[in-house]
């Protein structure tokens, strides 16, 4: 029973964030770009519970929006990482053979590509547009996506029940679809919420480059880059977006790590 | 920490390594105790932030100002700046004389002049220098610098071969004729500029073409300059050091006997650094650190104004911006005072004109404060005027900058100004800095932020971008009678007064047609460490290294 | 060594060959899409300076033909004159800043290995207790605390408020490699943490272990003798990503600290549209990258004998 609380703690405190990211325009008061150029930067107080930045806008607005951005940047992301991951990795497993051995073969050679410098490049030359952002970062995260599929996917291939559907006369589609897939989708879920907390740290990464998105709009990663930079001097603009970031990527990675050890907890018999 | 290390190591063989490692770079890095300013302060080696790495420093090639402050300990002009006035000072020429028309310089070089290596710096030197600058494929863009001179844009242009044509004459070694196609006032500012520097034609041509732009020749072991200082070492990204020349006909003067130039491009870093004491210097402050500074530290903390103009281009082709109405009223609903007192917060002035007050004794037009001052009401007026009450009908305007942070609040700032006085929306567009350029220079913008940083103390500096045909002008505005009044009427005024004069009424037109909008005139702010001695801030932000010492002070006393 | 595992190694290198061609036309091509030029500036530069300066480089040409005599031109090993820095080579600027960033990231990584496997293997050694719970929270947090907020949070405490270690430089005054490196390790050491420890839970549930156990070894014995090797596989893995993830870490470490790498080097490259520089450099990082993977592979069929019969 202990267990069960402790496992919805992080999916609980995710759906809250999530909720009031989604919410925002209903429960501030404040427009996101609101400025008070006299009020500037001003500690947490009742009228504004984390305080102003330097142009008096409200933080804990712009944390609630920043969030909704970050969350976007993460969901969409994986998504394309997913939907290309998944397929890749379905179609290699399940036909085999050469295919499969040319389709990973790319997926190695993919992954030796420098990506992450490549994003930069993109970034750099063709201005921070948010949809090449999603793309470049879900194009960087498939790889893996389809590594895990496939291996998965090999392995109930050549399983009885399989074979069994096969004598059945079920067609390819069918048996990837309603077999194959749904059998493989603990790993695919798992590490779906590993990947969005290694999409929201790179979307940081790019904004402390300059690269991220584009003001006035801000994402978590910008929020912290411009708090790091004043974090003497007002040092709430830094914490708060940091914890939201830091809380929202815990909670990710418990609900993913909780995932997994129950997965592989069920398939090797589990001693917990 | 050491408890937990043992257990580790009892697990696990490389915990020892772990240990050991930890240990060694926790030791090293306990160990350094005195602050680099302090050893640099006594052995006279001056720390120096310097924003990045230089480019080149071949002084017809680098361009930027970081390059220029390296340049300045490197070199000396035939006729240098006072670190206060900016007044000419005596530098490679001891003393000089100008005719009657004042078209013609004659130069008397110092016989003590000697380059790095020990030769004699000679006039030959000066004249085949400024030939090499008027090569384009040097692509040189100070080149223009010369133009004064008779001929040398026709030089430059390729449409006369014969140098010996362009007004520079070596009447003997020691003195050189510079002949101009019309009385410039500030020619004798330009020769302190890096691109009329002298250069050693020899140790040059040891190193390949003369004009050739990927030469070796000014690399440490290669350069020979004729500065107070010599090139002593160059790592890439790590440092430049400049070490004392024992040739320098002044030597005597230096002080120093090293200047250490640090690419330090990012300020927080910097400014950590200067606090940490590492540096005697920094290139900039943080803005949210002026407070800081000025509160707790003030005698660190130069602020002073800088011969630079910030503003914003507005493309007259366009239908919405051709109105000058509609320009003046955008103007006008910017209250520039809360910008830089509430936004920008180093100590700028707000603007409402181009050129920076008391440029060398210049005043822009007594009234252009009146016409473009923060107006709410008038702004409103002037935009139903032309057609838009309330906003109605104009817009979303869109402003154009390039990515940075100091820009973006400028804009944040103006976008809410118009929204909030004119009811006129505008959107906020950033484009790095090579994409920003190459929009601005095709016109495919409504407004773009802009600056200009004086290349030399004279009005006509400021004035001249907004020529016709000047490449820099990029708004689609062009008035014959601007343009005649400082092609035609300027050359020949006679008299300090009438230039001035002139030089209002130019500016006068520019500030009529509008087609920028003044917002404020720069400050430079640096952090100077209490051991450097001699230094004083002026308005090109350009410091005398010969001047600069090193004296130990008593710490002060924290409040 | 054997014959199929030469075979191996001879293929990857071929795809590598490819691989490096495609990477070269995209950067060429991405690069040579942007707006502006490696000549424009904010005082413009006059028709007669750009045509003479187009010339000079070469930019004057059909971009297949430019493509085509860099490719020749970088297989004699030559990466051509960077467009910023005139005078300078990329081959140049590459070995100025390579020491540093070479250093910097193998630092990291071995702090990263040691105190990644002590800690993962710790607490898999205790699972549930305190000495499994602190470190692995700490991990956690670890992983989700982006380097260019430790890295001021680091620089603040010992370097400003403490002046106990430098707060920029590398190899200058005494200690400064000890921050960025750590700045640096700390994500890594985390992950690497997380995954021993994985692994080593995971081996031990094996049957030999629990064989091992029976038969009266001792727990550290059993951890460090037979369970590690296996557990190790997925930090081995990783170490290809992580390579890559080094590098890019390295672009923010190298600015924060001003450590004169080559990281600092590109994204001034890419902004400053410095053809060559980029190239070179995307090119290299390329390579590294590939020749990290190749070798975490190799690591890899030594430590798993499954594998190594696969071949």
């Amino acid at each position: 029973m202990a267990r069960r609380v402790t496992y919805n703690l992080p999916l609980l405190l995710l759906a809250a964030i999530a909720l009031a990211c989604l919410l925002a325009p209903w429960l501030s008061p404040y427009p996101p770009a609101a400025q008070q150029l006299l009020l500037g930067a001003q500690p947490p107080s009742v009228a504004h519970w984390l305080g102003t930045d330097i142009f008096g806008r409200d933080l804990l607005t712009r944390l609630l929006y920043g969030g909704r951005l970050s969350l976007l940047v993460g969901l969409t992301a994986t998504a394309v990482a997913l939907l290309i991951g998944v397929s890749w990795g379905a179609v290699a497993g399940y036909v085999g053979g050469r295919l499969d051995a040319v389709m990973m073969r790319i997926v190695d050679t993919l992954y030796a590509l420098p990506f992450v410098i490549f994003v930069v490049l993109m970034m750099v030359v063709f201005g921070r547009s948010l949809l090449l952002l999603f793309i470049a970062i879900g194009a960087v995260e498939w790889l893996t996506m389809a590594r895990i599929v496939r291996a998965q996917v090999r392995a109930i291939v050549h399983s009885d029940y399989i074979e069994a559907a096969r004598c059945l006369g079920l067609s390819r589609w069918q048996i990837v679809t309603r077999h194959i897939l749904p059998n493989c989708a603990g790993p695919i879920i798992v590490y779906t919420t590993l990947t969005i907390p290694s999409v929201m740290l790179l979307e940081a990464f790019l904004s402390f480059l300059g690269l991220g998105v584009q003001p006035p709009d801000a994402s978590w990663g910008l929020l912290i880059n411009q708090g790091v930079e004043t974090m003497e001097e007002y040092p709430w603009l830094l914490l708060y977006p940091a914890l939201a970031l830091t809380a929202t990527l815990l909670c990710l990675n418990l609900v993913g790590d909780r995932l997994r050890d129950r997965l592989e907890g069920s398939a090797v018999g589990g001693d917990r | 920490m050491a408890c937990k290390m043992l257990s580790i190591r009892k697990l696990n063989s490389s915990g020892a390594l772990c240990c050991a490692l930890l240990a060694a770079l926790l030791v090293a890095g306990c160990s350094g105790g005195e602050r680099r300013v302090d050893s640099g302060t006594a052995a006279g080696v001056l720390h120096w932030g310097n924003a990045s790495e230089p480019a080149s420093l071949d002084p017809q090639i680098a361009n930027g100002v970081p390059e220029q402050k390296i340049l300045s300990a490197l070199w000396e002009g035939l006729v240098g700046k006072h670190p206060v006035t900016l007044e000419p000072i005596p530098a490679g020429a001891s003393h000089w004389q100008i005719s009657d028309d004042r078209r013609t310089y004659r130069f008397h070089l110092r016989s003590d002049a000697r380059w790095s290596n020990g030769e004699p710096v000679t006039a030959e030197d000066y004249r085949w220098a400024w030939w090499r600058a008027l090569q384009p494929e040097l692509g040189n863009s100070f080149a223009t610098m010369l133009f004064p001179i008779v001929n040398a844009q026709a030089y430059w242009r390729g449409e006369i071969d014969d140098f010996s044509q362009v007004g520079v004459r070596v009447v003997d070694p020691l003195t050189l004729e510079v002949e101009l196609s019309h009385p410039t006032g500030y020619f004798l500012q330009l020769l302190d500029m890096p691109t009329l520097y002298p250069l050693h034609r020899a140790s040059i041509e040891r190193h390949g073409a003369a004009t050739a732009r990927a030469s070796r020749w000014s690399y440490p072991g290669n350069l020979v300059s004729n500065g107070p200082f010599q090139l002593a070492e160059w790592q890439i990204n790590r440092r430049i050091v400049v070490a004392k020349n024992p040739h320098y006909w002044d030597a005597a003067a230096v002080a120093l006997n090293q200047i250490i130039f640090y690419p330090t491009e990012n300020t927080t870093t910097e400014e950590r650094m200067f606090r940490a004491g590492q540096l005697h210097y920094s290139y900039d402050v943080p803005v949210n650190k002026m407070a800081y500074y000025a509160s707790q530290r003030p005698a660190e903390l130069v602020v002073a104004p800088y011969l630079g103009s910030y503003f914003y281009r507005f493309n007259t082709r366009r239908p919405e911006l051709a109105d000058p109405r509609v320009r003046r009223a955008l103007a006008r609903a910017i209250d520039r005072r809360q910008l830089t007192e509430q936004v920008l917060r180093a100590g700028q002035l707000p603007a409402y004109a181009m050129t920076p007050p008391n440029t060398a004794g210049y005043y822009p037009p007594a009234s252009a404060e009146a016409q473009l001052s923060f107006d709410p009401a008038a702004a409103r007026a002037l935009l139903a005027e032309a057609g838009y009450p309330d906003g109605a009908g104009l817009g979303p305007i869109e402003i154009l900058y390039n990515t940075q942070d100091e820009h973006r609040k400028v804009a944040v700032a103006i976008q809410q100004m118009w929204k909030q006085h004119l009811n006129v929306d505008a959107t906020l567009q950033n484009q790095e800095w090579k994409v920003y350029l190459d929009t601005e220079r095709r016109g495919d913008y409504q407004i773009t932020r802009a600056s200009w940083i004086g290349d030399y103390v004279d009005a006509r500096n400021f004035l001249e971008i907004w020529l016709c045909d000047s490449d820099n002008n990029r708004t689609g505005w062009c008035d014959p009678q601007f343009d005649q009044l400082l092609l035609e009427q300027l050359p020949a005024a006679t008299s300090q007064a009438e230039r001035h004069r002139l030089l209002q009424s130019a500016e006068q037109r520019l500030l009529d047609g509008l087609p920028l909008l003044p917002i404020y005139t720069y400050t430079s702010k640096h952090l100077v460490h209490p051991d450097l001695n001699g230094y004083t801030a002026n308005l090109l932000n350009q410091p005398l290294f010969k001047q600069l010492s090193l004296v130990r002070q008593p710490p002060a006393l924290t409040p | 060594m054997s014959w199929a595992l030469l075979q191996l190694i001879a293929r990857r290198l071929a795809t590598a060959a490819v691989l490096l061609v495609v990477v070269a036309a995209g950067t060429f091509a991405l690069i040579h899409a942007a707006p502006g030029g490696p000549f424009s500036a904010d005082r413009a530069v006059s028709a007669e300076v750009e045509t003479a300066l187009a010339a000079q480089y070469r930019l004057d040409q059909p971009p297949l033909l430019q493509f085509a005599s860099y490719l020749g031109n970088a297989l004699r090993g030559e990466f051509g004159p960077s467009f910023k820095y005139p005078g300078r080579e990329v081959s140049e600027l590459i070995a100025a800043g390579l020491p540093a960033t070479l250093e910097l990231a193998l630092y990291a990584l071995l702090l990263a290995l040691v105190v990644g496997i002590s800690v993962g293997a710790l607490a898999a050694s205790r699972p549930g207790t305190l000495r499994d719970r602190l470190p692995m929270g700490a991990a956690l947090v670890g992983i989700c605390l982006p380097a260019f907020v430790l890295g001021p949070l680091l620089v603040l405490v010992f370097g400003v408020y403490n002046e106990w270690l430098p707060v920029s430089g590398w190899g200058e005054l005494a200690g400064d490699k000890l921050l960025p490196t750590v700045t640096l390790a700390a994500g890594y050491a985390a992950y690497i943490a997380r995954l021993t420890r994985a692994g080593l839970r995971e081996q031990l549930r094996q049957p030999y272990i629990v064989t091992a156990r029976a038969k009266g070894l001792g727990g550290a014995a059993v951890i460090l003798k037979h369970a590690l090797r296996g557990a190790l596989l997925p930090v081995v893995a990783y170490l290809g990503p992580a390579c890559a993830g080094l590098i890019a870490g390295s672009f923010v470490v190298e600015t924060i600290f001003q450590i004169p790498g080559i990281g600092r080097f590109y994204i001034q490259a890419a902004f400053n549209r410095d053809y060559t520089l980029i190239l070179g450099l995307t090119l290299f990082f390329a390579t590294l990258i590939t020749l990290f993977n190749l070798l975490a592979d190799l690591l890899a069929l030594w430590l798993d004998p499954r594998q190594r019969e696969a071949l």
